[in-house]
């Protein structure tokens, strides 16, 4: 969608072509510190689309642009069609929004927080109590709507966050971090209830993450480093960009398998965990080829395929990790924006 | 995981968001406010401990100093004469608390909910300040229970025009509460901020001793000080409906009185004022 297409349709909601976030040039400075330096993406209506990258990548930065929370210093984008300067009410009407820490008031009961938000964004008194019982059931809460939502678990909160962000039927749904500071087993139920979402709504989902694993999920993925835009793809393009499976063999006789891999297939390995290791594209395939002519008894294989991690490294030239250590001043500020 | 049942699916029609209107805001006031009111009524303890205060000054310091200064108070009791500056005091500390709930909210993200809605900031504003209005308000009347302990009988017109006032003054004092509140990043600079402001209005809006014959310095700080003029008209309604009443100067620029009408609109007025302010600072995003 081009810029002049915005400008004449003013709202381009709704219609198949549309595009749910369009983003060009984006920047935000604060003083002397950049925290997003001139990004430029798309995400499809109906797309999961995930941004993946360190604490202080600008990851939550550009939300806030997206959500109309922050003013960019430069660059313009739109989201659902509306663009988020000008057409800041738009933009809020047809977003909904979980935040990587919680915004729920803890003194009200869960039915009461989402009333309160069905008043705010003026949902039609007729539909209120329906949409409540439905977003509520659907994150498994119904049973607890009348407790105070200070005697929820981290979890349940981060699931009625989800429901309230729902509530007001958003084409585009943001997600900062929603599974941060969760256990692993509370993470992958929220994980069920999004993948729920997708099948059940006509709905965009918009994510910030800095779990490898859990921008799996996405159709697509944005690697950001330092305010920038590494990569966009999906993630299976993105492990094939990196290339090779690593594949790793136990043998009796290490050295010798070392000595034919090199000689057969013309293949370098090293012994890596205690087995013979190496990289070759296609591993799967390799295995087979491997059995018939290693000429070598051959105990154990394993095949891995390239992770995100590794596609991080070979993108950035550093872990997540890293980039979280060598940066501490930016993964500060980010904690600091966040208040 | 669970597929979700025919039910479910038709509940979750999609809802179609009304453009902005008055009436949507209004929707947003309200809201606002009531939440004011659930979390006010939710905790009791608020309104016990609000009282404690009040009740300390008009019993323990009104009954300590009458001695004192019986022949300042027009010759009513010292209790009568400072329990309309007492009244003020029940609903300044309430007025302020939910003027600082906003901070509150900045700190626990709930503030965010509210500042992300599609709804305009004035609605929010408006809302908060009615809803510490309303509330300050009730923390003040309770107090109205000891009017017979002090002496003023519990007469209705009495009564409703304190009530009126104390509503005028409780929104005034969560306005200014609102436009300090609306920087502040945590609620103990909040309430060191406040501190600041309340005890000097307390002490200078003549809820203690008579603005008459005071020290030119001491004159003019009362004067410009707003609540003197919600102290002052509760208590010339106080004294008028004494048996006998009694008429007092009240407060005076020069030697001119200053009415009733033009008293109650400087507090209203200033209140509007610290409204708008307080607005214009919710505008601002980063």
């Amino acid at each position: 969608m081009s810029e002049a297409a915005i400008e004449t349709n003013g709202h381009l909601q709704g219609t198949d072509q549309g595009l749910a976030v369009a983003v060009h040039d984006l920047r935000k400075t604060y003083g002397e510190i950049e925290a997003v330096g001139g990004v430029s993406f798309e995400v499809n209506r109906g797309e999961t689309f995930g941004f993946l990258g360190p604490n202080g990548a600008g990851k939550s930065t550009t939300i806030k642009m997206l959500c109309t929370l922050v003013r960019p210093t430069g660059g313009s984008a739109t989201v659902a069609g509306y663009d988020v300067i000008r057409h800041r009410d738009d933009v809020r009407r047809n977003i909904g929004l979980v935040f990587q820490d919680s915004t729920v008031d803890g003194y009200l009961t869960g039915d009461r927080n989402l009333r309160f938000h069905a008043e705010l964004y003026g949902v039609p008194r007729s539909q209120v109590n329906d949409r409540i019982r439905a977003v509520m059931e659907m994150v498994g809460l119904w049973d607890r709507k009348d407790s105070r939502v200070q005697t929820y678990s981290g979890g349940m909160m981060r699931r009625l966050e989800i429901a309230r962000g729902l509530l007001h039927s958003p084409r585009v749904l943001f997600l900062d971090e929603p599974t941060v500071g969760l256990d692993p087993q509370t993470r992958s139920s929220i994980w069920e209830y999004i993948e729920d979402l997708k099948q059940s709504e006509d709905i965009t989902i918009f994510l910030t993450t800095h779990y490898m694993d859990e921008a799996e999920h996405c159709d697509r993925i944005a690697i950001i480093d330092n305010g920038k835009i590494v990569v966009v793809d999906t993630p299976e393009a993105l492990k094939a960009s990196v290339g090779k499976d690593r594949v790793q063999i136990r043998t009796d006789d290490d050295r010798a398998a070392i000595a034919r891999l090199k000689d057969v297939f013309g293949v370098d390995a090293a012994i890596h965990d205690g087995a013979v290791t190496f990289s070759v594209a296609e591993g799967e395939q390799f295995v087979p080829r491997l059995f018939a002519e290693l000429g070598l008894p051959i105990r154990s294989v394993n095949v891995s395929r390239p992770t995100l991690d590794d596609v991080f490294m070979s993108y950035t030239g550093k872990t997540i990790r890293d980039a979280e250590a060598a940066n501490p001043l930016r993964a500060m500020v980010a904690a600091f924006r966040r208040r | 995981m669970s597929t979700l049942t025919d039910r479910e699916r038709t509940a979750l029609a999609p809802v179609r968001l009304p453009e902005r209107s008055i009436a949507h805001d209004l929707r947003a006031v309200k809201v606002v406010w009531h939440r004011e009111l659930i979390r006010f009524v939710q905790d009791r303890g608020r309104l016990i401990t609000g009282l404690l205060q009040p009740i300390l000054y008009l019993f323990v310091l009104g009954t300590g100093l009458s001695n004192v200064a019986g022949g300042s108070t027009n010759g009513v009791n010292f209790k009568t004469f400072i329990f309309p500056g007492v009244l003020a005091l029940a609903t300044m500390f309430t007025a302020i608390f939910a003027a600082g709930s906003i901070v509150w909210d900045r700190e626990f993200g709930f503030l965010r909910e509210m500042l992300v809605a599609p709804v305009s900031r004035g609605a929010i504003v408006v809302g908060k300040c009615l809803g510490g209005a309303t509330v300050a308000t009730i923390q003040g009347g309770v107090m109205l229970v000891f009017l017979g302990a002090v002496g003023i009988p519990y007469s209705p017109v009495l009564i409703v025009s304190l009530v009126l006032m104390l509503l005028v003054l409780s929104f005034t004092l969560t306005a200014l509460g609102v436009v300090i509140a609306a920087r502040m990043k945590n609620i103990q600079t909040f309430f060191a901020m406040t501190q600041i402001f309340l005890l000097p209005m307390f002490f200078l809006s003549g809820a203690l001793y008579p603005l008459n014959g005071l020290p030119t310095w001491l004159h003019f700080l009362t004067r410009i000080d707003p609540m003197t003029y919600a102290v002052d008209p509760m208590r010339k309604i106080v004294f008028s409906h004494l048996n006998p009443p009694i008429s007092v100067p009240g407060v005076t620029w020069g030697s001119w009185q200053v009415p009733i009408v033009l008293e109650v609109g400087i507090v209203l007025l200033m209140g509007l004022a610290m409204l708008f302010v307080g607005i214009a600072e919710f505008r601002r995003t980063e």
